[in-house]
C-alpha cells in the first residue's frame, strides 16, 4: 500500500473533475497543479513531475477531451497512461544465461538499502522457478554482514558462498562463480556491501568485480522511501557500473513511490521488483500498470488474483464446496478454519484489502480495522473446539464453551461474543446466497467488527 | 577549530557539495537571472527548495516569510534576497542550547527508526564518543530481529570498549530492555544506550512493541533523562516527515539523527522536519568512521550548504 496517501489526494482532484460536465482549461491546469503538489509530496522527482504534467496537458486540453461525454473521466484516463509510461509500459523479468550456464546477478546500492534481504528474496523468487541459486557475501566491510547473508540463506534454504573478510570482494566473486560452476548452481547472486554513488574507489570496486567475473545483470537496490535523490543516485551507478534493472525496497511502508515513479523515467533502466515486507517472501513482480492503477486508487484486482492462484492451491472443488455452504448458510467453523489459512497465503487481510477498487484510499484505516491478532485469537478459539463441534456449532453449551476458553486462553466473554458474530455471519451469508456469485467468500467474518464492505 | 572539527566540516561540505550544486547553483541563477521579484521568480525558487528535499509545506511557508521580508523592506533587486534567504533557513534550524543536557546526567537514550537507517552504526558511534568523554556507557541490542544485528552491534561495541547486553536473535526486545535497564541502575552506569530494530513506522504490531519498551523504561529507572532519538536516512525524502511524526506517538522524540549525510542532495529534509515537528536535528553521520557522527551545529550546517 505504498501509494495510499498519494492516491487520496488524486481521488480528491479528480472527484472534483468527475462531477464536471464540460471542463474549460483553467479547470484542468487548476487539477493539474494539484497533482503536481501531490506528486512533489511523494517525492517523485521534480523534473519529471514538469515533464508528466506537461505531457497531461498537451493531451487533456485537446478539443476533443474537452467537448467530450465525460471530460473528466478522460483526464483520469490520461493521468493514468501518462503514469504508466512513466513507470515503463512493460513487465521486465530478470535475463537469464540460456540453458545451463550460469547466471551472475550482481546487487548494488547505498548503505542500508536493503541488498541483503534483497538478495535472499530473490533466490527465493527464482526457487520458484526451478533455479537453484548461489548467494556470495562480498560485503566484507560492514559488521556481521556475512552473518546476515548467512542466515537469511539458511532460512530461504538457499547456499551461501563466504571467505569470511579478509580478501576482496573480487576474489570471492571469482570463487563464488567457480565454486557455483562446481556444484551445479545456475544462479550466483552477489551481495556487495553499500556503497555511496560518489565514492570513487568504492565505485571502481564493483566495475572491477563486473570486468573480473562475468556479471550478466547489475539490480540496484533502491529504498523506496528515497527523495529527490534517488535518480541521481540511479544515474550515478549506471555511468560507472551500469546497471539492468532496479529493485525498490521497502515499498510497505506508507506515502511513497516517487523514487519507483522517477527512475525508470530518468535513467531508462525497468523496475524488475518490488520488496514489500519483513518477510523473505514479500517480493513482488513489478507492473507498471497494475502500480499505476493502485496509484489512482483503481485497485488492483489482477494482482490480487493472481496471488489468490499462486498461494492458495486452489482446491476447486473444496471452494465451490464451500460456496454451496455459504449460500445455504451451512458455513460452519472448518470452512472459517480453511479460509483463515487462505487469506493468510495471500499475505493477510490488510494486504488485500489494498488492492481493491476503492479501497487504495481507505488505506490508512485498514490497519485499524482489521486487527491480525484478534483473527489469530479467534483462530485459537476455533482450534481448540473439537471436530464435532466445528461441524456442528449448535453442539457449544456453556460447559463446552468454557473449556474452549481456557483451551484457546481468551475470556469466556470472547468466546461468546465469537460464536454469536459468527452466527449472525450465518445468517447474513444466507441472504446473499441468492446473491452474486463468491461475494460471501471473505463476508462478514467475526472478529473484524462487521465492518468490512464485503 | 581543531584539527578535527575541521576535517569533519571538509567532509560534510564534499558531501553537501553535490546538494550545494542544486540548491545554490539553482539559487543564484535565480537571483541573477531575473530581473524583478514577481510570481515568476518565486515560483522558480519554489521548485529549487523542494528540489532539495525541503518539502511542499516548508518551502511555502519560507517563501511566504521572504515575501513578507521583501514587502517590508522594499527590496527590490533579486540579488537581495539570497542573504535574507540563507538567514531564514539558519533562523529555523537553530539548535537550543540545553539539547545535550543528558550528557550531564544518567541517562537512557533509546534510539528508533525505520529499517537501514543507521540505527546500529549510530549507537556504535555514540557509544565510543562518549566513552571518550570518560562516561561509562551501557549497551543495549534490542533488536533481536533483523539476523546478525546482534553480532554487527557487538563488533562496534567491541571497538567502542564498552560492555554491551542482550543481542539473541529471536529474544523478547521488551526483555533485553528491562534487563539493561536493571544492569545500568546496578552498575551506576552514567549513559545506557538501546538500540532498537528497524519497524516501519506503519507496521501497527512493531511501534506497540515500542510504546511498551518505552513505558519499560519510564517504569523501571523514575527520574533518569530520557532521550529518544530518531534515526533519519539524510537521502530520504518527505517520508522522514512522516516518519519522525508516527514514531514521536508512541515514543516522545527528543532528538533526530541525521545520518548518510555524505552522499548527495539531502539536507534538505532536516529542514522540513525542523520547520514542521519542532524536533531538533541533535546529530549528523557523515562517514562511517566513529568521528564522522558530529553535534548538529546549524550555522555550520547552513554555511556548508551555501558555501559561506
Amino acid at each position: 500500500m505504498a501509494f495510499e496517501s498519494l492516491t487520496e489526494k488524486l481521488q480528491n482532484v479528480f472527484k472534483n473533475l468527475r462531477s464536471k460536465g464540460r471542463l474549460t482549461e483553467e479547470d484542468v491546469k487548476t487539477a493539474l497543479k494539484e497533482v503536481k503538489m501531490a506528486l512533489l509530496e511523494a517525492d517523485v522527482n521534480f523534473r519529471v513531475v514538469k515533464q508528466f504534467v506537461k505531457a497531461v496537458e498537451e493531451r487533456a486540453v485537446g478539443q476533443d477531451v474537452m467537448n467530450g461525454l465525460n471530460p473528466g473521466q478522460m483526464v483520469i484516463k490520461i493521468v493514468n497512461e501518462e503514469m504508466i509510461t512513466l513507470m515503463g509500459s512493460e513487465t521486465t523479468e530478470i535475463a537469464m544465461q540460456p540453458g545451463k550456464a550460469v547466471t551472475v546477478i550482481m546487487m548494488a546500492g547505498l548503505q542500508g538499502a536493503g541488498k541483503t534481504t534483497a538478495t535472499a528474496k530473490i533466490a527465493g523468487k527464482l526457487k520458484t522457478k526451478g533455479k537453484k541459486s548461489l548467494l556470495a557475501a562480498c560485503d566484507i566491510y560492514r559488521p556481521a554482514a556475512v552473518e546476515q547473508l548467512q542466515i537469511n540463506g539458511k532460512k530461504m534454504d538457499v547456499d551461501v558462498f563466504s571467505m569470511g573478510t579478509d580478501h576482496r570482494p573480487v576474489e570471492i566473486a571469482q570463487e563464488a562463480v567457480a565454486y557455483a560452476k562446481k556444484n551445479g548452481h545456475n544462479v550466483v547472486i552477489l551481495d556487495t556491501a553499500g556503497r555511496l554513488h560518489i565514492d570513487e574507489d568504492m565505485m571502481k570496486e564493483l566495475q572491477e568485480i563486473k570486468e573480473k567475473v562475468s556479471v550478466h545483470q547489475t539490480l540496484l537496490v533502491v529504498d523506496a522511501m528515497t527523495g529527490q535523490d534517488a535518480v541521481n543516485v540511479a544515474r550515478e551507478f549506471d555511468e560507472k557500473v551500469g546497471i539492468d534493472g532496479v529493485v525498490l525496497s521497502k515499498m510497505d511502508g506508507d506515502t511513497r513511490g516517487g523514487a519507483a515513479l522517477s527512475i525508470k523515467a530518468v535513467t531508462g533502466k525497468p523496475i524488475l521488483y518490488v520488496s514489500m515486507g519483513e518477510k523473505l517472501s514479500d517480493m513482488e513482480q513489478f507492473y507498471p500498470d497494475r502500480m499505476a492503477n493502485r496509484i489512482l486508487g483503481m485497485g488492483d484486482v489482477l494482482s490480487l488474483i493472481e496471488k489468490a492462484q499462486e498461494s492458495i492451491d486452489l482446491d476447486e472443488e473444496k471452494s465451490r464446496d464451500m460456496a454451496g455452504r455459504m449460500k445455504k448458510g451451512k458455513f460452519d467453523f472448518e470452512d472459517y478454519l480453511e479460509s483463515m489459512r487462505q487469506m493468510r497465503n495471500m499475505g493477510g487481510l490488510s494486504s488485500i484489502l489494498g488492492m481493491l477498487p476503492g479501497m487504495g484510499g481507505r488505506g490508512a484505516d485498514l490497519e485499524s480495522m482489521v486487527d491480525e491478532k484478534q483473527l489469530k485469537h479467534m483462530e485459537a478459539v476455533v482450534l481448540s473446539m473439537t471436530k464435532q463441534e466445528r461441524r456442528n456449532p449448535k453442539l457449544l453449551n456453556p460447559q463446552r464453551k468454557h473449556r474452549i476458553a481456557r483451551g484457546a486462553g481468551v475470556d469466556i466473554a470472547v468466546v461468546n461474543r465469537f460464536i454469536k458474530q459468527f452466527e449472525q455471519a450465518q445468517k447474513m451469508m444466507k441472504q446473499f446466497g441468492g446473491g452474486k456469485k463468491g461475494r460471501g467468500r471473505f463476508g462478514g467474518f467475526p472478529g473484524m467488527g462487521g465492518r468490512l464492505p464485503f | 577549530m581543531s584539527e578535527e572539527k575541521k576535517g569533519f566540516f571538509a567532509r560534510l561540505k564534499a558531501g553537501l557539495a553535490k546538494t550545494r550544486d542544486n540548491i545554490v547553483r539553482g539559487i543564484d541563477s535565480v537571483f541573477s537571472g531575473f530581473s524583478a521579484i514577481d510570481d515568476d521568480f518565486y515560483e522558480e525558487l519554489e521548485e529549487i527548495l523542494i528540489m532539495g528535499d525541503i518539502g511542499v509545506n516548508a518551502t511555502t511557508r519560507i517563501i511566504e516569510r521572504l515575501r513578507g521580508q521583501i514587502r517590508e523592506r522594499h527590496i527590490k533587486e533579486p540579488s537581495e534576497c539570497k542573504q535574507l534567504l540563507i538567514e531564514g533557513i539558519r533562523e529555523q534550524m537553530r539548535v537550543d542550547d540545553t539539547a545535550y543536557d543528558f550528557e550531564k546526567e544518567q541517562s537512557v537514550i533509546l534510539v528508533i527508526g525505520v529499517n537501514g537507517v543507521g540505527k546500529t552504526t549510530s549507537v556504535g558511534k555514540l557509544a565510543g564518543k562518549l566513552k571518550d568523554q570518560g562516561k561509562k556507557v551501557l549497551i543495549a541490542a534490542a533488536d533481536t530481529f533483523r539476523a546478525a544485528a546482534g553480532d554487527q552491534l557487538a563488533e562496534w561495541a567491541r571497538r567502542a570498549e564498552v560492555p554491551m547486553v542482550g543481542g539473541n536473535e529471536g529474544a523478547d526486545p521488551a526483555s533485553v530492555v528491562f534487563d539493561a535497564v536493571n544492569a545500568a541502575k546496578a552498575r551506576g552506569v552514567d549513559v545506557l544506550l538501546i538500540d532498537t530494530a528497524g519497524r516501519l513506522h506503519n507496521k501497527k504490531n512493531l511501534m506497540e512493541e515500542l510504546r511498551k519498551i518505552n513505558r519499560i523504561i519510564d517504569r523501571e529507572y523514575p527520574g533518569v533523562h530520557r532521550e529518544n532519538l530518531i534515526v533519519l536516512d539524510g537521502t530520504t525524502g518527505q517520508n522522514a516527515l512522516v516518519q519522525a511524526r508516527e514514531f514521536g506517538e508512541v515514543a516522545d522524540l527528543t532528538g533526530i539523527i541525521l545520518t548518510k549525510m555524505d552522499g548527495t542532495a539531502k539536507g534538505g529534509i532536516a529542514v522540513a522536519i525542523q520547520s514542521e515537528l519542532n524536533v531538533p536535528v541533535k546529530y549528523i553521520g557523515v562517514g562511517e568512521t566513529i568521528d564522522d557522527l558530529q553535534k548538529f551545529n546549524s550555522d555550520d550546517f547552513v554555511n556548508a550548504l551555501f558555501e559561506i
